[in-house]
């Protein structure tokens, strides 16, 4: 095993040799060194990207912050070195190594990994892989760090089950550190990697794999998933914290250029809206804000901390923030004269949008102004539940182009089964009017970005039944908006239909897809999020050699009594209102947003005793009487009872 | 100090010349990261930047000369303007309180308004070189027979151009460590790395160092 220094000796000779070696050498501004000897667990922070992508991740730079905060941990961070730099390590016996004090990945107790999304799944292997560590969690022993993985993707955790010890589900703040003094408690111990996988399953919001066994009908579909012993939770409730915590107000400045170069600060999280194709939006409700003081406070400590020049002020739906006016004229006031340029991206179509944006920008107009209206037309919208009228599109419009902007960037989504090319020739109608809205105003100046994304239907939604569009579907209704949309004003984005048949397989895939991602990256799959490295034959193959069918995961509308491979994992969210929520969407129906009434969508009778000893407008959920009976975390699994409760009706 | 008279231009202007080291692990970043890394730390230390006009306004922060990703710089040069008059020492212990590790200040002057720009004059470099244990013996035939040659002919993005007379300086001074001089030419430049390559030596395998700028008129 080498140490750190043989590791900076090795590493030293590498550096002039690959491009940007800056990713590998850490030492930037802000980073935490503690020292290694005295500091009894060990965290390695691991994002599966290159540095430059990995680095402004804010969920890891907050974890970073919190775990170098207790005295008995330290965290250092992990990217995926580039494939230059990666042929290199393997040439000379180099393995991956933290940025801080150079220890090989293997060298931690604790490998925090990031799954933010699902093309990023055979990075971990390279991780794992390029770290010392087996890539099995069946294969590793007592000795190996414990590998563990949170993120948006892991509220489906199967096909990474063969390769994750446990997952965090939900908000890592507290559950990140509960874990690692149970890996701390178990290191003095001298306990097993057994004893310790039972303890963490015992945590809530943990979910170790490996004592859950699954079982398949003839048919492929899954029979049940089952815990392997008694005393382990049949369903692992997801966490959530009551307030977010205080946000981060030293973090790192790179010395390269990533793809963020600013201070990032959530301001609210969690979405009232209920978009029904929205992941984001059922797993990280309720809806928890910060205060304008707090967000204020910590945009000024980090902008004296960082330098940087750039603010951007994050949550899934800014607009919806309680006290977004307050808040966008409290930073304007305070940053905008030093020259801070302040972002606040997903906005509402709405005319208060481009109120907020003027507030923030006053008279710089850079860049253009995002909207997403997703659907064209009337029908789809009700579909997704997205009711944003045309009328009030294009008076946004109007009034976007009319106050300086020039370029309006307008998000659309194709793909859903119940999508005609009626829906999509709508979309096209719908740019066209928007451009002339800008014409009218701007004349030849005006211009009109359309990104269009396809539809994927993700577990823990409305939609997680619903069968993909084919890859030729996709393709056909990409050309028809292409033809549609042919001139100079108008710039067309789209993704590669095979690049999304991927995410849509790893994102309602079962436990066997683990043998898939295997096998794909064994046969050089890596990096699949970058275009250039995408194979998608490669998974074709991996498939194939599984035994499995890829349209089995995409092309198959699946029934509502179908045990879903995730079900086992609570996301507060109730299937009896996701089940409603889809015969809604069939029926055209509409649901409001429920700040303004409550649907009861099963996450305040699960979080019923945090809500009640956390009152106040802090959430966005209505408030609960105090707990009358000890409330658990599977509160909800009885949906009968969730629906009763009289703590989800409305206020007066 | 002297009184420095009010610029010409319309918006005042101190202008302030700032000698620093580029090292550790800002030794891995090529010339724009460097110029972010700058633009960090002055925001850090809340100055009164002056601003270049125009459609995209940038601070007014101008380099000596750009360093290869991969070099270590021990006397870089830069300089700055400020919209308001500031105490050099002042000026210097604010600098050095927010600098990014691997920036070092060493040395920050002010300059007269009317001064000429700051790369006005560079005519070379020195560089200190440390290869890795080489026959001393051999690095000396190595570097005496490159001195005797009259010309060495390369090539630069596609331009032909002679490294021999680039070269003023190159010494052994122990060891593997070389010293040398290069010519910063108009149009062309010597580069350490290739003087290596000229002696045979592959320069991923060397620590480079500029260690001085040389102006017009200094020794």
């Amino acid at each position: 095993m080498l140490s750190p220094a043989e590791i900076d000796a090795r590493l030293l000779r590498l550096l002039p040799r690959v491009e940007k070696p800056a990713r590998y050498v850490g030492g930037e501004l802000n980073q935490v060194v503690k020292p290694w000897e005295q500091i009894p667990l060990r965290v390695a922070l691991a994002f599966p990207d290159v540095y430059e992508i990995g680095m402004p991740n804010l969920g890891l730079a907050a974890l970073y912050e919190l775990v170098n905060q207790q005295p008995e941990m330290l965290a250092e961070r992990v990217y995926v070195p580039w494939t230059d730099m990666q042929a290199l390590m393997r040439a000379h016996d180099l393995p991956l190594f933290s940025l801080e004090t150079r220890h090989a990945l293997r060298d931690f107790d604790l490998v925090g990994i990031s799954l933010p999304y699902e093309s990023i799944y055979t990075n971990v292997l390279t991780l794992l892989a390029l770290g010392g560590i087996p890539l099995l969690a069946s294969a590793r022993v007592d000795g190996d760090p414990l590998v563990l993985a949170g993120g948006h993707a892991t509220f489906n955790p199967e096909p990474m089950a063969d390769f994750i010890d446990a997952f965090v589900i939900g908000d890592g703040e507290e559950a990140l550190i509960e874990v690692a003094h149970t890996v701390l408690t178990a290191k003095r111990a001298g306990a097993t990697r057994a004893t310790l996988l039972r303890a963490l399953a015992a945590l809530d919001g943990i979910y170790v794999p490996a004592l859950y066994d699954v079982s398949y009908h003839a048919d492929g579909r899954v029979a049940a998933v089952s815990p392997r012993a008694a005393g382990i939770p049949a369903q692992v409730c997801k966490r959530v914290v009551a307030t977010l915590p205080p946000p981060l107000t030293r973090p790192l400045v790179p010395n390269l250029d990533t793809v963020h170069n600013r201070v990032a600060v959530e301001i609210m999280r969690g979405c009232t809206r209920g978009c029904r194709f929205c992941h984001a939006g059922m797993v990280t409700r309720p809806v928890r804000e910060r205060t304008v003081e707090e967000i204020v406070g910590a945009i000024d400590a980090a902008l004296g901390a960082t330098g940087f020049g750039e603010v951007g002020l994050l949550s899934l739906s800014s607009s919806d923030y309680s006290h977004a006016l307050e808040l966008v004229r409290a930073v304007a006031a305070r940053f905008g004269s030093r020259g801070v340029n302040i972002s606040l991206p997903s906005l509402r179509i709405e005319s208060f949008s481009v109120e907020l944006m003027q507030a923030l920008a006053g008279n710089s107009r850079r860049g253009g102004f995002t909207l997403a209206p997703e659907a064209a037309s009337e029908r789809m919208r009700a579909i997704i539940n997205k009711p944003v009228s045309t009328a009030q599109l294009l008076e946004t419009a109007r009034e976007i182009y009319s106050r300086g902007w020039h370029t309006i960037k307008l998000y659309f989504m194709i793909g859903h089964p119940e999508e005609t090319l009626a829906d999509v020739e709508a979309i096209a109608a719908l740019c066209q009017a928007v451009l002339a809205e800008g014409r009218q105003v701007l004349g030849a100046r005006a211009k009109l970005h359309a990104g269009i994304s396809t539809f994927v239907p993700k577990p823990h939604t409305p939609f997680q039944w619903v069968a993909c569009d084919s890859i030729e579907q996709i393709a056909a209704k990409q050309q028809l908006l292409r033809q549609r949309l042919r001139q100079r004003a108008i710039k067309l984005s789209w993704s590669d239909p095979r690049e999304t048949m991927l995410e849509a397989w790893l994102a309602r895939g079962d436990r066997r897809l683990g043998a898939v991602i295997l096998a794909a990256w064994q046969a050089g799959a890596s990096f699949d999020a970058w275009r250039e490295h995408f194979r998608f034959e490669l998974w074709e193959q991996a498939f194939d050699g599984a035994g499995l069918d890829p349209a089995f995961y995409t092309h198959r509308p699946r029934a509502l009594e179908e045990r879903l491979p995730w079900e086992h994992i609570d996301a507060g969210v109730s299937q009896r209102f996701l089940r409603e929520d889809r015969a809604w969407s069939a029926e055209g129906r509409l649901r409001d947003d429920c700040r303004e009434r409550c649907f009861a969508c099963g996450v305040l009778p699960t979080f019923k005793a945090l809500r009640a000893a956390h009152p106040g407008p802090g959430w966005k959920c209505p408030e609960v009487g105090p707990p009358a009976t000890a409330t658990t975390k599977n509160a909800a699994t009885a949906p009968a009872a969730a629906a009763a409760m009289t703590a989800a009706e409305p206020r007066a | 100090m002297s009184e420095r008279g009010a610029p010409s231009a319309s918006a005042a202007l101190w202008r302030y010349r700032v000698r620093f080291a580029k090292e550790g692990p800002l030794r891995w970043v090529g010339h724009l990261d460097l110029q972010r890394v700058w633009l960090h730390t002055l925001r850090r230390a809340e100055l009164p930047l002056a601003f270049n006009t125009g459609f995209h306004p940038r601070p007014r922060l101008v380099f000596a000369a750009s360093l290869p990703l991969g070099f270590i710089g021990k006397a870089e040069l830069l300089e700055l303007g400020l919209t308001e008059e500031r105490d050099a020492a002042g000026l210097h212990a604010g600098l050095h309180r927010c600098a990014a590790p691997g920036l070092r200040i060493d040395e920050v002057v002010a300059v007269d308004a009317d001064a000429p720009a700051l790369g006005r004059g560079l005519r070379a470099f020195d560089y200190a070189v440390t290869l890795e244990a080489q026959g001393d013996a051999e690095l000396d035939g190595r570097i005496a027979a490159l001195l005797a040659a009259t010309s060495l002919p390369r090539e630069r993005r596609r331009r032909p151009y002679d490294l021999r007379p680039l070269i003023e300086r190159l010494t052994r001074v122990g060891g593997g460590a070389l010293t040398m001089r290069l010519s910063a030419g108009e149009g062309t430049t010597g580069r350490p790395d290739e003087v290596l390559r000229a002696l045979g030596y592959e320069p991923a395998d060397a620590t480079i160092e500029r260690t001085a700028l040389c102006f017009e008129g200094q020794r």
